[in-house]
């Protein structure tokens, strides 16, 4: 859509001006973002740019916010349980989602638009309402686990987030996977029964290595699902299981240290480095599937 | 006539391609199976406990059965005060409650509807000792034996026949009050010829000797009961015919009868505690939410309330749900047209440039999309903040004085902004699928046709693209009015949402049913908007990225 010669006057002022009401949109899309990256170097405790940083003078610089992060017991903390419950979280939701939407995927499924509705609901519940409901319920669990199972306290904490976040981002991994497998070829699994192998073998050895490219991304949405949410670990965890967007969203809303923009620098990278990854794996089982070159 | 039709093992065809459908369609339902089990469990389940919530109010009833009991005859409209049957049940129903430390949680159930519930019941329950020693001390005046505890075991415990009612209603008492079971084995059960002879006692010290075996594992027999047998104890006298009776502490019994010792007047000790008691208030509040399951909580949401007269409005200063209800959807709306404003040229410009450029913009749109939320929030608190980078370009331009720092934030405009910014992806995507299904030759066409710009776009290209507008609309709008944390940590108390109000009541009010009914209201609107956009979109075409 390149600028004909023949344009008028008026055209090229819409057409200029159009590309400049654009870039500003982009700006207002990307700026934030960008602006908190340099702001987490600042030298000072504050929440803006210093003159010596508008300098560029190496002196307004720092690492100090990061320093913070990787040695104050809070933060560390918030990160060891991210770690902990986002990975359990994946396997969980993928393990389960994955079979299902294999049973998804056959041609008889009685009751499939039921069972999609309930499967799908996680994602279509607001997360407030999401979390009213898993307090009042998660609550109770707790108490029967610990008085009549004999848990321990904290245990029984991280399973209480673990299984919210594993429920929350079953619809994700449900979405992609049941995406992929619409272009999958059933004749390949005739033919392995065919040659002889097994339901079990024809999955890991035929399907499985097909379709590893949706599972992988399903897991990574449901992975970011649980790193991202804040709202049912802070209604269904207690203070032990705080994670990185819990330590994220007390301090903004309490005392606001600059760390917080450090994280926020660590949490935009690792999500560049995901939507490449994601990217990379739609182009490839396009590919497998013979779709489209990408 | 035809053959049946067969397959190689010789049964009809029809029967086997019958019995393999059917084994596949099982095949299917295992592979689903587990799934659907965990997410029935772990979110279904909660969702539905949720919904129950709302509606449940089984507090009144177990905390004060008997004077629930006893008040469902009273006149509330009128202007006579209760009987003062209904003060006798509240005092023993009071005392049970205030020993189980169970009280104040009706009154903090009851202040919801009338503010001052809760300090009346915490203050009575401290009270109760008073009034059941104008019985209790009068008796151990009369004989020291009173004070001990073996006496009250002696007279009430079973000597063969016992009374297996009694116990079992006092047990469903203890445990409908202390929401624990009470079903643990006593070393009591109350005598079947002294309950009859001597019923409110023999409840009392019944409802006391199961409470202190299953609640606080102790021996009933080697315990003082409360001091609410007391005044138990002489009311009864002062109807039993003791002349038959022969059995422990008769003689005790027959000398307190004679003594003719005081019942306490109930209700003018309630008026003497608290004059709110002598008042119609209290007893209209606890007789109209009396009931196991309530609509208090849904009139509550809505700003009405319940009144012995039926629904009312609630006082002018305590409406503020439907401000907010209407605030939530109006502020939704305004988010939806910003992203429809904003998201239209990019999805355009998208769908018009060739596919490598699209790719590399695209990239612009989804890094936000993939940048956590606590990020992109924290993001917009940094630029929007009177110290912030807005105001300090302002300011560096000249545009505003120092002294002028515009307030962007804690506000109204603080929330429509960073929403409009974290939704602004979801807008642009619908849109993009859509548009780039619309062949850009019928623009030209109609250019071609004589058509100016505007025309071509307004009439040929806009109808088009209205698909991906409506699916873009709904979404960004669904999930704009179920959010919670943008508007608390930017929008102040003047750009939050109903969610924000539902977190308050969980965790600060503790006011779980209003909590409950809220978030009831909030997913109706959802589930509707929800099957709106399956009618004209499709579930099926959510795409992720």
């Amino acid at each position: 859509m390149g600028l004909p010669p023949y344009a008028t006057l008026g055209q090229r002022i819409w057409y200029y001006s159009f590309r400049v009401i654009c870039g500003l949109i982009f700006f207002f899309l990307v700026a934030p973002i960008v602006v908190v990256m340099p702001l987490s170097f600042n030298a000072q405790d504050f929440f803006t740019f210093t003159p010596e940083m508008l300098r560029l003078d190496p002196e307004g610089y720092s690492l100090k916010h990061y320093r913070d992060f990787f040695t104050n017991p809070q933060w560390q903390l918030a990160l060891k349980n991210s770690l902990i419950i986002a990975p359990l979280a994946t396997i969980i939701s993928v393990t389960l989602g994955t079979l299902a939407a294999i049973g998804l995927s056959q041609s008889h499924v009685p009751f499939k638009g039921a069972i999609m509705a309930i499967l799908i609901s996680p994602m279509i519940v607001p997360l407030i309402i999401s979390a009213t409901g898993m307090f009042f319920f998660y609550a109770q669990l707790g108490n029967w686990m610990e008085g009549t199972l004999g848990l321990d306290k904290g245990f029984v904490g991280y399973v209480k987030v673990i299984l919210a976040h594993a429920v929350l981002g079953i619809p994700f991994v449900i979405i992609t996977v049941t995406a992929t497998l619409v272009g999958f070829d059933r004749s390949l699994t005739r033919a392995a029964a065919n040659m002889g192998a097994g339901p079990v073998t024809t999955f890991f050895r035929v399907q499985m290595p097909l379709i590893l490219p949706g599972v992988i991304s399903g897991g990574l949405f449901a992975f970011i699902t649980s790193f991202d949410e804040v709202v049912v670990v802070l209604f269904v965890g207690s203070a032990s299981q705080k994670t990185l967007p819990w330590q994220m969203f007390i301090g903004l809303r309490e005392q606001i240290s600059p760390t917080i923009l450090a994280v926020a620098t660590i949490l935009v990278v690792i999500s560049i480095a995901l939507l490449t990854t994601v990217e990379l794996l739609r182009r490839r089982s396009e590919r497998l599937r013979g779709m489209s070159p990408g | 006539m035809a053959e049946v039709m067969q397959a190689a093992d010789g049964t009809p065809l029809k029967r086997s391609l019958a019995r393999a459908l059917r084994r596949q369609k099982l095949r299917a339902l295992a592979l689903i199976a587990p799934l659907l089990l965990f997410v029935l469990i772990t979110f279904i389940v909660p969702i539905a406990s949720m919904l129950f919530r709302s509606v449940e109010n089984d507090i009144v009833a177990n905390t004060l059965p008997y004077t629930v009991e006893a008040l469902a005859d009273w006149d509330a409209t009128g202007t006579d005060l209760p009987p003062e049957q209904v003060y006798e049940a509240m005092f023993y129903d009071m005392f049970l409650a205030s020993e189980a430390k169970r009280h104040t949680r009706l009154g903090t159930r009851l202040n919801y509807e009338t503010t001052g519930m809760s300090s009346l019941f915490r203050q009575s329950g401290r009270n109760m000792d008073d009034i059941a020693d104008l019985s209790y001390e009068p008796l151990e005046d009369l004989d020291d034996a009173w004070d001990d505890g073996e006496t009250w075991y002696a007279l009430f415990n079973t000597r063969g026949v016992s009374d297996a009612t009694l116990l079992n209603d006092q047990r469903t008492r203890v445990a409908r009050l202390s929401g624990t079971a009470a079903d643990a084995e006593i070393n009591f059960a109350p005598d079947a010829e002294v309950s009859a002879l001597l019923p409110l006692a023999a409840r009392e010290y019944t409802a006391w000797a199961v409470f202190v075996a299953t609640q606080n594992n102790r021996d009933p027999a080697e315990r003082d009961p409360w001091e609410s047998v007391a005044p138990a104890l002489v009311t009864d006298l002062q109807r039993a015919d003791l002349s038959g009776y022969v059995g422990p502490a008769a003689d005790m019994l027959r000398a307190a009868q004679q003594a003719d010792l005081p019942v306490p007047d109930f209700a003018q000790e309630f008026g003497a505690m608290d004059e709110d008691w002598a008042s119609l208030e209290p007893w209209q509040t606890i007789q109209t939410h009396s009931g196991t399951y309530t609509s208090g909580y849904f009139l509550n949401a809505i700003d009405a309330q319940k009144t012995p007269e039926g629904v009312a409005w609630q006082p002018e200063e305590k409406q503020i749900l439907l401000t907010l209800f209407g605030r939530t959807i109006w502020m939704s709306l305004l988010i939806t047209f910003s992203c429809i404003a904003l998201g239209y040229p990019i999805a355009w410009l998208l769908a018009n440039l060739p596919m490598r450029q699209a790719n590399v913009l695209l990239i612009l749109v989804l890094l936000p999309f993939w940048t956590s939320l606590l990020v992109r929030t924290s993001a917009w608190k940094v630029m929007l903040q009177q110290q912030g980078v807005i105001n300090d370009v302002l300011v560096w331009i000249g545009l505003v004085a120092d002294d002028g720092r515009l307030i962007m934030i804690n506000n109204q405009f603080g929330t429509i902004v960073a929403m409009t910014h974290i939704l602004l992806p979801f807008m642009i995507l619908p849109m993009y699928s859509v548009m780039q299904t619309i062949p850009p030759s019928y623009l030209r066409a109609a250019k071609s046709l004589g058509a100016t710009n505007w025309t071509a776009f307004w009439r040929v290209y806009f109808p088009q693209s209205v698909p991906g507008i409506g699916a873009g609309s709904i979404l960004v709008f669904i999930l704009s009015i179920g959010y919670y944390i943008t508007p608390e940590i930017v929008g102040g108390t003047k750009g939050v949402f109903i969610s924000n109000r539902i977190a308050f009541h969980i965790s600060s009010s503790l006011n779980w049913g209003l909590a409950a009914a809220l978030g009831t209201i909030l997913l109706a609107a959802v589930l509707v908007l929800y099957w709106a956009y399956d009618k004209i979109v499709g579930i099926d075409n959510v795409k992720l990225g």
